[in-house]
């Protein structure tokens, strides 16, 4: 399941989450953002007793966009104990998407 | 190794679905190997207005997946994994991927083609940055904004036409003193009435200072240099093709295309190519598809040989 990410909810949800989060900064005008759902989709379901995904929308959340440096969408960040990790923009395969979650959960 | 297939299909796009599709209809056993979803190029286009079949026009993504599905009602096979190396072993072809290692007698090639580069420097740092190669994709974010679009064809044309409608001003440069875009085209850039051309311009480098600021230009006639101020470029300049995987190991024409015939036949046995990343006269959507249909005569004819 992917959650949706507010600014009312982030805190919550995301910062005080106990397991990692696997965020991602999107838009429904943003077609690359549509290429890449499946994927997101499959990697939720593959790893779903280890890692929750939640979806920022810029258009309704542009404080959140801000906050998370989102210029570029997609965005990805993977949220630990309440920091996150270097961003990824528009990953080009599924394969380069699992890869650097696992780089990201390694640290 | 994993299982065994007739014929292992490298790329989810309207080609390759299309093959699927067929050759899973002709019995047999198809694996298509597809790095993020399905639909390729088409995907990334919201309004698709010149594929038969629908009168209001359909959205590429969902006629990507609708192709994906319609290949898996007759059992073709999807795997979400990205090909790493691609080999051939006498009559064996191996695709090695981030999935693990595939087998297949017959290889249909449908990778696509991606926008040509301009090839300067920082461009790949800019990309994201300043730097775009899709008005359809990214057009939103220049939303009242000052773009440049690189380019004297139809395709530049179209994203001038895209920008103008989102944009406050939009350049469209080029080379050239003329552009090489139909008249339907051209008609439409004089009544946008925001699109200004600058003529006889190449673009020498990308000018940024924490963010982007404009492009270095070269007037080609005059020879002289100036300075387009804007918050961002399109680049369409063309498309290459996604052959990396089997450079050098078949031929290809001047372009970097496939070289394949009508039959889809590469210069290798049993391996086949479809869609844009073959050599041919139009690069279009009912092109790709109707390439697919014809590589699975042609793998199930090689299969029968029993090579």
């Amino acid at each position: 399941m992917i959650d949706t990410i507010t600014k009312e909810n982030f805190e919550q949800v995301v910062e005080k989450a106990e397991r990692p989060v696997l965020l991602e900064l999107w838009a429904p005008w943003c077609v690359y953002c549509r290429r890449l759902a499946p994927a997101l989709d499959r990697v939720s379901e593959k790893r779903s007793d280890s890692l929750s995904v939640g979806k920022i929308n810029i258009d309704e959340e542009p404080d959140l966009a801000r906050k998370l440096d989102a210029e570029v969408i997609p965005t990805l960040y993977v949220y630990q104990n309440g920091s996150h990790g270097e961003k990824l923009v528009a990953p080009a395969s599924q394969a380069q998407l699992e890869a650097w979650i696992e780089e990201q959960l390694g640290k | 190794m994993e299982k065994k297939y007739d014929v292992l299909i490298i790329g989810g796009g309207p080609g390759g679905y299309s093959a699927a599709l067929y050759c899973a209809r002709a019995g047999l056993s198809t694996l298509v190997l597809e790095m993020l979803s399905a639909g390729g190029q088409m995907a990334t286009t919201p309004q698709v207005d010149n594929y038969p079949g629908f009168d209001d026009g359909i959205d590429g993504f969902e006629l990507g997946e609708k192709m994906l599905a319609g290949a898996e009602r007759f059992g073709a096979e999807t795997r979400f994994a990205e090909v790493t190396k691609l080999e051939w072993k006498g009559a064996e072809k191996i695709a090695h991927t981030s999935d693990g290692d595939f087998s297949a007698r017959t290889v249909i090639l449908a990778m696509g083609a991606g926008p040509k580069k301009l090839g300067l420097a920082e461009e790949e740092l800019l990309t994201g940055r300043g730097v775009a190669y899709c008005a359809a994709c990214d057009g939103m974010q220049y939303k009242g904004k000052t773009v440049a679009v690189a380019g004297g064809g139809n395709s530049a044309v179209a994203d001038a036409l895209t920008l103008s409608k989102l944009c406050k001003k939009v350049y469209l440069v080029h080379r050239r003193d003329m552009l090489r875009a139909d008249k339907v085209y051209l008609d439409a850039i004089s009544a946008a009435g925001n699109i200004e051309i600058v003529w006889n311009a190449r673009i020498d480098a990308f000018l940024h200072h924490e963010k982007f600021e404009g492009l270095s230009i070269t007037d080609t006639v005059t020879k002289k240099t100036y300075s387009l101020a804007c918050d961002g470029v399109f680049v369409a300049v063309g498309r290459t093709p996604n052959t990396w995987l089997v450079r050098g190991a078949l031929e290809m024409d001047e372009q970097g295309y496939i070289a394949a015939d009508e039959t889809t036949c590469t210069s290798v046995g049993g391996v086949f190519a479809v869609g844009d990343i073959r050599a041919k006269p139009l690069r279009q959507i009912v092109t790709a598809v109707a390439d697919g249909a014809v590589a699975s005569k042609f793998v199930q004819e090689y299969l029968l040989k029993g090579v």
